[in-house]
C-alpha cells in the first residue's frame, strides 16, 4: 500500500472525475485539476470566492464550482481552459447546485426553495421549476440519466414530479400519501421510485415510473421511523434503516419485508467474526530498546500502533446512551451501503458509533462486526469488489474484505486526520481527505491484498 | 359389712325376689345375668353367701328358714323341699333328697353363672377397649375434620384474597389501558393540532414565498443572468427540439418501453429461475425413482397396498415425464400432476427414511453401550500411558539437566555457567528480560570471552571423556528402565530446546557434515541405535558446541521476543511440538563429534 504526498485542500472538496482520469480539489478559491496517475496539475482555475461545492459533469468535461454565499456558480471546461461560464442567481440566492445527467444543464435551487432554475449551456433557455420541497433528498436522477424525480410541496400536500431530462418535459405528476415527505430515490434500474416519509411516521412508498403506487410499507407506528434508505445495486432489495435500530429488507417482487436485521449489542454467535481494533503503544521495555534498529532505512515509528484482533464471542459492543429528550437522537441506523455486487450490506447503528456491521445478503445474516476505537465517520465500498473503506477521523484508514481486516497508518509528519474518503472508480486508489489536506492511497493488486489480508490481525 | 348386710337384709331379700321373678320370666337371658351381676358385683360372692347364711339361719329359726327357702325355691321352679303332705294338718317333713338335689342344682347353676360372668367380663373388656378405640378414632377424625375445615377456610380466604387481587389487577390493567387509550388520543389530537398548525404556517410560508418570488422576479434583477463565453454543443451532438405534443407522446412511449423492458427482463429472469427449478425437480424425481425402485419389489411382495400402487404410479409418471417435451409445456397443465407425484414420492421417501432411522436407532442403541465402554477404556489407558510417559520424560530431563549442570559447574568458569543457566531459562521470557541487561554487558566482552571459551573447550574435551563414560553407564541404566523409545526422542528434543531454544536450524545444520542418521526408523529401540543415541547425547552440552551455538544464540536472542515459542507452557508441550524435527535434532547432536 502506497501513499502519495499530501496536498492542500479546503472544505473537503476533492472529487474524481467520472471517467477516472482526473482529480479535482479545491484550495480556498482555487480549483486544481490533477491527473490521477501522475498527480501533476493539469489545470488550475481561479474562482471569484471561496468554493463551497464542486461537481463534475457526467462526461468529465466540465466542473461546476458553487459559491453559495455569493449566489454564484462558475463552470470550467477541461478541454478549453479559456472557456468560462458564470451563473448569478442574484438576490434569489443559492442553496444547492447540481448537474443534470447530460452535463449541459445546471440545476440551481434558490434560497427558501422558491424554485429550481435550470440553466442550459447549449441554449439561452432558462427554465424554472416551482414548488420544490425543502427536504433531505428532494431530487433524484435515474442511472441512465433519462428521468428526474422531484419532490414538491403544494397546498400542504406532497407531490412527486417526474421530468424527462432531455427536454425537461413533465412526464408524470402525482401526489404521495405522505405526511411530510423526506426523501426520494430511484432504484438503479430506473423503474421504481422509493419515497419515504418523515421520521415521525414509518412509511415507505414505492412508485412505478408511470406513477402507479406499487406498494406501501410501514413497520410500526408512533415511535420515530425511517432514518436511512438504500437500494441494492441489483435493484432487488431496498434496505430501510430506522430509529429502532433495525434494518428491514424489502424485496422487489412482492415489496414485502423478507428479513429484518437487528443490531444486537451483544454478539453470541461464534460464526460471526468480530474484529476489534486494539491500540498497541510500542513497548519501551528493555527487550526492544537494547537491539540495534532492525533496518536503518525504516521510517520513523508511529506514536502508536493499531491492529485488529479477532474478539472471541460473546462480545458486547460499546453503546452510547442516547439523550432522548433532544431532537434527532443519536439512535437508529444512520448509514447503510450495499457492496457493488449486492452481496454485502454495511450499516452503522448511531448508538453504537464505533461499530460497523457487515451483513451477508445471500444468507441474510450478520457476517462480521468491526469495532473501532473511535466513532466511525464514513464508510464506502470499493466500486469494483466487496471491500469496505472506513475512516474514523483518526490518522488511519481501515479496510475490510471478506478475507479480513486491515488498519493502515497514513504516513507523514503530524497527524493526518482522515475525515472523509472516496474511492477511485477502478478501486485502485482512495482519496483520503482531512480538514486541510488530502492524499491518495494506492492499493496493491488483488493478489497482494490477498496476502496482506491473510496476515489477519498482524501489524501493519 | 356384716352389719350392712343385716341391715339391708329385708330389702335385699325383697329385691332378690323381684329379680328372681324377673329372671324366671326372661329365662335367664345374658343381659339379665349381667344386670344381676352388676347389682351384686361389689360383694365377693363366696363371702356374700357365707355371711348371708350365717345371718340367715340360726338355731331358732330353722323352720322359718326352711319354709322360706322352700317358698323361694318353688317360686324359682325347684321341687319343694318338703315331702308331699298327706294331710292338711300334718306338719310337712323336710325332704333331704330334694334339698340335696336342689343344692346341687343351685351349685351347677352357680358355676354356670360364674362362667357366664367371666365370659361377659372379657366381652365387656373387649367392648370397652373397642369403645376406647372407637372413641379415639372418633376424636381423631373429629380433629381431622376440624383441621380440614380450618384449612378449607384458609384456602377460601386465600382464594378470596387472590380473587380480590385479581380484581384489583384487572382494574389496574383496565386503568392502564384507559391511560394508554387516553395518551394515544392525546397524541393523536396533538398530532392533528400540530398538523393543523403546520398547515396554517405552511400556507403563510407559501404566501410569503410567493410574494418573495414575485418580488425577486419583478425587480428585473439584472444580476440574475448567465455570463457565458459561447454555448457548447449538446452531449449527444443533436440539436435541442421544441416541446410539442409529439415529443410528449414520444416521451410517453419511451417510458412505457423502459417499463416494458424491465418487465420483460424480470419475466425472463423468472422463466430462467423456473426452468432451473424444473430441472432440479426433474433430477430430484429421477433420483428418487432410482432410489426407490430397488426396494419396490419388496414392498410389493409385502401385503402393502398403498405404497405398491403409488410406486406403480411413480413408474407410470416416470415414463411420462421422461419425455422432454413435457417440461416445455406450460406449468399449468403439468403442475398438478407433477406436484402430486412428487408429493407421493416424497411421502414414500419420508416413510422409508423414518423406517431406516428407526432401524438405525435400534442398532445404535444395542451397539452403543459396548462401544462406548471400550472407547472409554481405551481412552483411559491411553491417557494413563501418556501420563506415565510424561512423568518419565520429566524425570529424564531433570536428571540430565542436573548432570549437565554438575559437569559444567566443575568445568567452566562463572560466565559459562551463567550463560548456560540462562540457556535453560530461555523459555521463561520474563527471566530473560530481567537478565537481559547483564547480557548486554557480556556482549561487550564478547571477544575476550570467546577466547576463554575455546580454552575451556579444550579443557572440557579432556574431561568430557571421563564424563561420557560415567554418563553412558548411567544412561544405560536409565534406558533399561525405560519402556518405549519415544521418550528418548522427546527427551532428546527437550535437551536441545533447553539449550538453544528456537535457534536457527539452518545455522546449526551447516556445522554438521556427517550425513543424517535415520532416527525415524528406530521404532523398537534396537540396541544399535540406542547406543548411537546414547553416544550422541552427551555431545550436546560440550563447550565446543557452545562456541558455535553461542553465535546462534546471540542471534536467537535478538529474535527471542518474537521467535521464541510463546506457547511453550510446559516442557512436554515443547518436546511434543518439535517431535517432528527429530532428524534435525539428531543431526545437531552428532555435530560436535564431527567437529572433533
Amino acid at each position: 500500500m502506497n501513499f502519495s504526498e499530501v496536498f492542500k485542500l479546503s472544505g473537503l472538496l476533492c472529487k474524481f472525475s467520472p471517467d477516472g482520469k482526473y482529480l479535482a480539489s479545491c484550495v480556498q478559491y482555487r480549483l486544481v485539476v490533477r491527473d490521477v496517475n501522475t498527480l501533476q496539475i493539469v489545470q488550475l482555475y481561479t474562482c471569484l470566492d471561496q468554493i463551497q461545492h464542486i461537481e463534475w459533469s457526467a462526461d468529465s468535461l466540465f466542473i461546476l464550482c458553487a459559491m453559495y454565499k455569493r449566489g454564484l456558480v462558475q463552470v470550467w471546461s477541461l478541454e478549453q481552459p479559456e472557456w468560462h461560464c458564470k451563473i448569478d442567481e442574484g438576490s434569489a440566492g443559492l442553496v444547492a447546485s447540481c448537474w443534470s445527467p447530460d452535463g449541459r444543464h445546471i440545476l440551481n435551487t434558490t434560497e427558501f426553495h422558491l424554485r429550481i432554475t435550470v440553466w442550459s449551456l447549449c441554449t439561452k433557455s432558462v427554465s424554472y421549476i416551482k414548488y420544490p420541497k425543502a427536504c433531505l433528498q428532494g431530487t433524484t436522477f435515474t442511472r441512465d440519466g433519462r428521468y428526474m424525480a422531484l419532490a414538491e410541496r403544494r397546498d400542504c400536500k406532497d407531490y412527486v414530479s417526474i421530468f424527462v431530462c432531455s427536454d425537461w418535459q413533465l412526464l408524470r405528476h402525482f401526489d404521495t400519501d405522505t405526511q411530510d415527505l423526506t426523501g426520494i430515490e430511484w432504484a438503479p434500474n430506473g423503474c421504481v421510485l422509493a419515497v419515504w416519509d418523515t421520521c415521525l411516521e414509518y412509511k415507505v412508498l414505492l412508485y412505478s415510473l408511470d406513477g402507479r403506487l406499487l406498494s406501501a410499507y410501514s413497520a410500526y407506528e408512533w415511535s420515530l421511523g425511517i432514518k436511512s434508505v438504500a437500494w441494492s445495486p441489483s435493484s432487488q432489495f431496498l434496505a430501510v434503516g430506522s430509529y429502532d435500530g433495525k434494518v428491514r429488507i424489502l424485496n422487489h417482487v412482492t415489496w414485502k419485508m423478507i428479513t429484518e436485521f437487528e443490531h444486537p449489542v451483544a454478539i453470541n454467535n461464534p460464526k460471526i467474526v468480530v474484529y476489534k481494533e486494539a491500540e498497541k503503544s510500542p513497548q519501551l521495555g528493555l527487550g526492544c530498546l537494547s537491539f540495534p534498529p532492525p533496518r536503518a532505512g525504516a521510517g520513523p515509528l508511529p506514536t502508536s500502533e493499531s491492529k485488529y484482533e479477532i474478539a472471541s464471542v460473546p462480545v458486547s459492543l460499546q453503546t452510547l446512551k442516547p439523550v432522548t429528550d433532544r431532537a434527532n437522537p443519536k439512535i437508529g441506523i444512520g448509514m447503510l451501503a450495499f457492496s457493488p455486487d449486492s452481496y454485502f450490506l454495511a450499516t452503522r447503528n448511531d448508538n453504537v458509533p464505533n461499530a460497523v456491521w457487515v451483513w451477508d445478503i445471500q444468507k441474510l445474516r450478520l457476517f462480521a462486526v468491526l469495532e473501532q476505537l473511535s466513532p466511525v465517520r464514513t464508510f464506502q465500498w470499493d466500486p469494483k469488489q466487496p471491500r469496505l473503506a472506513i475512516c474514523t477521523g483518526g490518522s488511519r484508514v481501515y479496510l475490510w474484505s471478506p478475507a479480513g481486516c486491515l488498519s493502515v497508518q497514513v504516513p507523514g509528519e503530524g497527524d493526518f486526520a482522515v475525515l472523509s474518503l472516496c474511492w477511485h472508480l477502478s478501486g485502485d486508489s482512495i482519496a483520503l481527505l482531512s480538514k486541510d489536506h488530502f492524499c491518495l492511497c494506492f492499493l496493491e493488486t488483488e493478489a497482494a491484498v490477498g496476502t496482506a489480508c491473510r496476515q489477519l490481525g498482524g501489524h501493519m | 359389712m356384716g352389719d350392712w348386710m343385716t341391715v339391708t337384709d329385708p330389702g335385699l331379700s325383697s329385691e332378690s325376689k323381684t329379680i328372681s321373678q324377673h329372671t324366671s320370666e326372661t329365662k335367664m337371658s345374658p343381659s339379665s345375668l349381667y344386670s344381676q351381676q352388676v347389682l351384686c358385683s361389689s360383694i365377693p360372692l363366696s363371702k356374700n353367701v357365707h355371711s348371708f347364711f350365717s345371718a340367715f339361719c340360726t338355731e331358732d329359726n330353722i323352720e322359718q328358714s326352711i319354709s322360706y327357702l322352700d317358698q323361694e325355691l318353688t317360686t324359682f321352679g325347684f321341687p319343694s323341699l318338703y315331702e308331699e303332705s298327706k294331710g292338711k294338718e300334718t306338719k310337712r317333713e323336710l325332704n333331704i333328697v330334694a334339698v340335696l338335689n336342689c343344692m346341687n342344682e343351685l351349685l351347677v347353676l352357680q358355676r354356670k353363672n360364674l362362667l357366664a360372668q367371666e365370659n361377659v367380663e372379657t366381652q365387656n373388656l373387649k367392648l370397652g377397649s373397642d369403645m376406647d378405640h372407637l372413641q379415639s378414632c372418633y376424636s381423631k377424625l373429629k380433629e381431622q375434620l376440624e383441621t380440614s375445615r380450618r384449612e378449607m377456610i384458609g384456602l377460601q380466604e386465600r382464594d378470596r384474597q387472590l380473587q380480590c387481587k385479581n380484581r384489583n389487577l384487572h382494574q389496574l390493567l383496565k386503568n392502564e389501558k384507559d391511560e394508554v387509550q387516553k395518551l394515544q388520543n392525546i397524541i393523536a389530537s396533538r398530532a392533528t393540532q400540530y398538523n393543523h398548525d403546520m398547515k396554517r404556517k405552511e400556507r403563510e410560508y407559501n404566501k410569503l414565498k410567493e410574494r418573495l418570488h414575485q418580488l425577486v422576479m419583478n425587480k428585473k434583477d439584472k444580476k440574475i443572468a448567465m455570463d457565458i463565453l459561447n454555448y457548447v454543443g449538446r452531449a449527444d451532438g443533436k440539436r435541442g427540439s421544441w416541446r410539442t405534443g409529439k415529443t410528449e407522446a414520444r416521451n410517453e412511449d419511451e417510458m412505457y418501453k423502459i417499463l416494458l423492458n424491465d418487465y420483460e427482463y424480470r419475466q425472463k429472469q423468472i422463466l430462467m429461475e423456473n426452468a432451473e427449478l424444473k430441472k432440479v425437480l426433474q433430477q430430484m424425481k429421477k433420483e428418487m425413482i432410482s432410489l426407490l425402485s430397488p426396494q419396490k419389489k419388496k414392498p410389493r411382495e409385502r401385503v402393502d397396498d398403498s405404497t405398491g400402487t403409488v410406486i406403480s404410479d411413480v413408474e407410470e409418471d416416470a415414463g411420462e415425464l421422461s419425455r422432454e417435451s413435457m417440461w416445455d409445456l406450460s406449468c399449468e397443465t403439468v403442475r398438478e400432476q407433477l406436484t402430486n407425484s412428487i408429493r407421493k414420492q416424497w411421502r414414500i421417501l419420508k416413510s422409508h427414511v423414518e423406517k431406516l432411522d428407526n432401524q438405525v436407532s435400534k442398532v445404535h442403541l444395542e451397539g452403543f453401550n459396548d462401544e462406548d465402554v471400550i472407547s472409554r477404556q481405551d481412552h483411559e489407558q491411553e491417557t494413563e500411558k501418556l501420563e506415565l510417559e510424561i512423568q518419565q520424560c520429566k524425570e529424564m530431563i531433570k536428571t540430565q539437566q542436573q548432570l549437565l549442570q554438575q559437569q559444567l559447574a566443575t568445568a567452566c568458569d562463572d560466565d559459562t555457567t551463567s550463560l548456560l543457566r540462562d540457556c535453560y531459562l530461555l523459555e521463561e521470557k520474563e527471566r530473560l528480560k530481567e537478565e537481559w541487561s547483564l547480557f548486554k554487558e557480556q556482549k561487550k566482552n564478547f571477544e575476550r570471552e570467546r577466547r576463554s571459551f575455546t580454552e575451556a573447550a579444550i579443557r572440557l574435551g579432556l574431561e568430557r571423556k571421563a564424563f561420557e563414560e560415567e554418563r553412558a553407564s548411567w544412561l544405560k541404566q536409565q534406558f533399561l528402565n525405560m519402556t518405549t523409545f519415544d521418550h528418548q526422542n522427546s527427551e532428546n528434543v527437550k535437551l536441545f530446546s533447553a539449550f538453544s531454544g528456537s535457534s536457527d536450524w539452518d545455522n546449526l545444520t551447516v556445522h554438521s557434515r556427517q550425513p543424517q542418521k535415520k532416527p525415524h526408523s528406530m521404532s523398537n529401540g534396537s540396541p544399535v541405535c540406542m547406543s548411537k543415541l546414547t553416544k550422541s547425547l552427551p555431545a550436546s552440552p560440550s563447550t565446543s558446541d557452545f562456541c558455535q551455538t553461542r553465535s546462534c544464540m546471540s542471534e536467537h536472542r535478538r529474535q527471542g521476543p518474537w521467535k521464541a515459542p510463546v506457547r511453550a507452557e510446559t516442557n512436554l508441550a515443547c518436546a511434543r511440538d518439535w517431535s517432528g524435527t527429530k532428524c534435525q535434532i539428531s543431526q545437531l547432536a552428532l555435530g560436535p563429534r564431527t567437529m572433533k
